[in-house]
């Protein structure tokens, strides 16, 4: 923990880590993620069916020999219990089946479209966020109650409160259309690049931004309080040393427990974001998904944003154990 | 430190020249392509298992029926090259044009009868749309598996000669030759491959262009069919159809060159966007009609009085002007303007009274009704969740108080799924509602209130005249008398206020000025094949 400045006792802390790494700890995390998913998978499964409508329903009332065909081709025919069997052996497998309204694609194909778009966004903006969130946070921590505190914590209030459907429209028009610097929606033929992932990142950074920035601000002021940093102040090390080997790492466990799920919740895709940015992201067969009612592309949706909900938890809680010498598995 | 200034410095410097390379908005493309925004996703690009018209715009450019339609969306002779109909109407025989597959193999006679059955088979695809040709004979049996697919009205006579055989005789029949429920698929392709024949790797068409690439949410790619029978008048190499959904991101891409056309635009920017993008704003009517579906087995609406007093309160003028103003047209009918072989519609008779005059009127037939301040008009108005519906519902509200205090309606907006759901099982008293016509003929519409028609007669309207008036129509062949018929039907409608006709929408689209070949129509058919730039006709 103390010794990251150096490359050579770098990769000695690596190896200290990986000894200490607790793998009884994370598997049985992980297999108690299975009876999770599962009652995710149930709950989501039979909710889905609760819920008035169904894939086929459209502004005409089919005859009911065209339902009765429609049906059958979807498998709906059967008993709720047997579709439901069914359906949990086939994700068992990994067949996730077709989609009931995008007929022509398996739900599998669909994800895998759309994915690398979302995860793109996702990671880059949270990347961003976390880096420059916590700076912005500690600066306003340590200067605290002063210009640099109140103009961080203003941005950080706007940010906040300003939803990305209106920033989203706001940049695309001013960076796009006025300044023409980036493109103001869509892929390159399907091809990600600056100038078209630009806007969408920062979009999508700008709350998270808000929110990291106070989340630390909030956690390195008690910190910065806290005995052990006035013990290490009165040891004489220099402010910089204080600030980022003994403060930040504690300061950032708040951080981390958000971080986890919100992660989750930005690879998965939003749906503002690709919606206002016209992109292929997963987070639209979310939405688009429920309201046409197709189940099975709903619930491929679901099972891979629990999935990651449970790996990115598992994570953050390893990651404690690193910034928190206190935590034991 | 100094180590990390640098890497910032670096860094910043890199995002500086990344910054510069790619500035400049939207990248370049070949002024061959035509870049099309659809609005919303493709389900499919099987023409037998479509929905939507947006799918229409990407299967249309590929396939070709026995009609296909001219740059107005009216019929005109596709695949069939000539076609003879027997006297009752009932039999027609066509000859078909020597055309080939894109995969050289020639469209023959089987593959009309091949698609024809693979629709209706209830084994098959599990159509939505196949009830579309139940004028075809025995079609609606062997759709619901009471007889085997041999039996259905198609038979082949030779590779290039089909005869098809009707119910009853459909005078609208080449209209509806021309939808993708009637496209021939490639029997040879489809028997191999199964449903994963339309993938681009695998698919064959027989119209102007084939897919070539599909990327879910983000765009189809087709390009031209030079096996296509017209590929000579053919003008773009390749079609991009974007699905994009949001209308302001559409705008933007519009004005950033990213699009040359557009199905759609926000109603509210109309008159800025004939400013701002000069040209571009296309509005026309289609063939669709807005209406208040009223219960009428239900009280208060079994009263036709009360129906009435509710129609003549709606003041559709300012709704379609100062509501949404984008092209929409108040109605007094049922069947929208511009219908094939129906040149008149009927009209409701009070249409001549003043908004004030309607008022007192509709004041009169409630308290003969018996309502009053003792006895209030108390009733549910459930709306859709989409489109103009929100704007116009507290509209319609407002409209309906101003009869009297003791009119007392509320209004729920409901989940436009949810809501066609509680119409079709008649769990509703008031609702907004609209029909899209499938094929250009007036009866498309009208069918909509005969008493047989089932969970699609919302309202549950039953008048035996009105049927026999629709039973009279399907046996005339002369299109004059079968119009007239239709339009003593649609006047029973009217006279009974089975329904409150309230608007024609509008369809906005973002066309740019230097492409022609977009003609406005009822339809709302626009194949890419008549497209071309102006720049490339003159190069």
């Amino acid at each position: 923990m103390q010794n990251n400045s150096a490359p050579s006792s770098s990769s000695n802390a690596l190896s200290r880590l990986a000894s200490r790494f607790p793998t009884g700890y994370a598997l049985r995390r992980l297999l108690i993620a299975i009876p999770t998913m599962l009652a995710v998978i149930t709950m989501a499964f039979f909710m889905m069916r609760a819920a008035p409508g169904n894939p086929y329903s459209t502004d005409r009332k089919l005859p009911p020999e065209v339902e009765a065909n429609m049906k059958a081709s979807l498998g709906l025919d059967k008993p709720l219990v047997q579709q439901y069997a069914e359906y949990v052996g086939k994700v068992a497998r990994g067949d996730f089946g077709p989609s009931m309204r995008n007929k022509d694609k398996t739900v599998i194909e669909l994800i895998g479209e759309g994915l690398p778009v979302s995860l793109t966004i996702g990671a880059a903006s949270m990347g961003i966020a976390l880096f420059i969130g916590s700076l912005l946070g500690v600066l306003a921590a340590i200067r605290q109650n002063s210009f640099a505190d109140y103009s961080v914590m203003g941005l950080a209030m706007f940010g906040i409160s300003i939803p990305t459907f209106v920033t989203g429209p706001i940049l695309s028009l001013v960076f796009g259309v006025y300044l023409t610097l980036f493109a103001v929606g869509g892929l390159d033929m399907g091809r990600m690049n600056f100038n078209n992932m630009f806007l969408p990142i920062v979009t999508l950074a700008l709350p998270q931004i808000a929110i990291i920035s106070r989340l630390m601000r909030a956690s390195m002021i008690e910190v910065l309080r806290s005995n052990y940093i006035r013990t290490a102040r009165a040891k004489g090390l220099s402010e910089r040393s204080v600030l980022l080997r003994h403060a930040a790492p504690a300061a950032a466990l708040p951080l981390v427990s958000y971080i986890g799920p919100a992660t989750a919740g930005l690879l998965t895709g939003s749906v503002v974001i690709e919606r206002v940015f016209s992109l292929p992201g997963v987070g639209k067969y979310f939405v688009d998904g429920a309201l046409n009612r197709d189940y099975t592309l709903v619930l491929g949706v679901i099972i891979l944003y629990a999935g990651l909900i449970v790996i990115f938890n598992l994570l953050a809680d390893l990651l404690y154990g690193v910034l928190d010498p206190r935590v034991k598995y | 430190m100094a180590r990390k200034t640098a890497f910032m410095a670096a860094a910043l410097s890199a995002v500086a020249l990344t910054l510069t390379a790619c500035g400049g908005g939207g990248s370049e493309t070949d002024a061959t392509t035509l870049r099309r925004s659809i609005g919303a996703s493709p389900k499919s690009v099987d023409p037998h298992k479509a929905e939507g018209t947006w799918e229409n715009d990407v299967i249309g450019d590929m396939f070709i029926g026995l009609f296909t339609e001219d740059v107005e969306g009216n019929p005109i002779p596709g695949m069939a090259e000539s076609w003879t109909t027997s006297d009752d109407g009932l039999v027609w025989t066509f000859k078909l044009r020597d055309a080939n597959w894109s995969d050289g193999q020639p469209v023959t006679a089987r593959d009309f009868q091949f698609g024809m059955r693979r629709i209706l088979d209830p084994k098959s695809t599990g159509s939505a749309y196949g009830s579309l040709l139940y004028v075809l004979k025995n079609a609606q049996k062997v759709n619901s598996g009471e007889l085997p697919v041999e039996e259905l009205g198609v038979k082949i006579i030779d590779d290039k000669t089909l005869e098809v055989t009707l119910e009853y005789p459909a005078p609208y029949l080449p209209g509806l030759l021309k939808h993708y429920v009637s496209f021939p698929v490639p029997a040879h392709v489809v028997s191999e491959l199964g449903s994963g024949w339309v993938k681009p790797e695998n698919i064959v068409v027989n119209g102007a262009y084939k897919l070539d690439e599909w990327r879910t949410g983000d765009f189809l790619r087709s390009v031209k069919n030079p096996g296509f029978y017209d590929a000579e008048n053919v003008c773009f190499n390749e079609i991009v159809y974007f699905p994009y959904s949001d209308h302001g991101a559409v705008v933007r891409m519009a004005q950033t060159g990213k699009l040359d056309m557009a199905n759609a635009f926000p109603n509210e920017r109309y008159e800025e966007l004939k400013e701002s993008l000069p040209g571009w704003p296309r509005v026309f009517s289609m063939m669709t009609t807005t209406y208040v579906s009223l219960n009428n087995q239900q009280a208060p609406f079994d009263d036709k009085r009360v129906r009435q007093a509710l129609s003549m309160a709606i003041d559709r003028e300012y709704i379609t002007e100062k509501v949404m103003g984008a092209g929409q047209t108040p109605v007094y009918g049922l069947v929208p303007k511009g219908m094939r072989n129906y040149p008149e519609g009927a009209q409701i008779t009070w249409k001549g009274l003043s908004r004030a005059d309607r008022l007192v009127e509709a004041k009169r037939l409630l308290e003969e009704a018996g309502f009053g301040p003792d006895n209030p008009l108390k009733f549910e108005y459930i709306y859709r969740s989409t489109g103009e519906n929100p704007k116009a519902a507290p509209v319609i509200q407002a409209n309906w108080l101003e009869i009297a205090d003791w009119v007392q309606p509320e209004i729920r907006r409901v989940d436009t799924q949810v809501l066609y759901k509680q119409l079709q099982q008649g769990d509703f008293e008031a609702s907004d509602a609209a029909w899209v016509a499938d094929y250009n003929d007036a009866f498309n519409f009208l069918y909509l209130f005969d008493s047989r028609s089932g969970p699609m007669n919302y309202g549950n309207y039953s008048n035996p005249e009105f049927d026999a008036l629709i039973d009279k129509s399907h046996l005339q062949l002369d299109p004059v008398a079968r119009a007239k018929t239709l339009r003593a039907a649609e006047q029973v409608l009217m006279d009974d206020s089975a329904m409150i006709p309230m608007w024609t929408p509008g369809r906005q689209y973002l066309v740019n000025p230097d492409i022609t070949g977009f003609e406005p129509n009822v339809e709302d058919i626009h194949r890419s094949r008549y497209m071309c730039r102006k720049s490339l006709k003159e190069g």
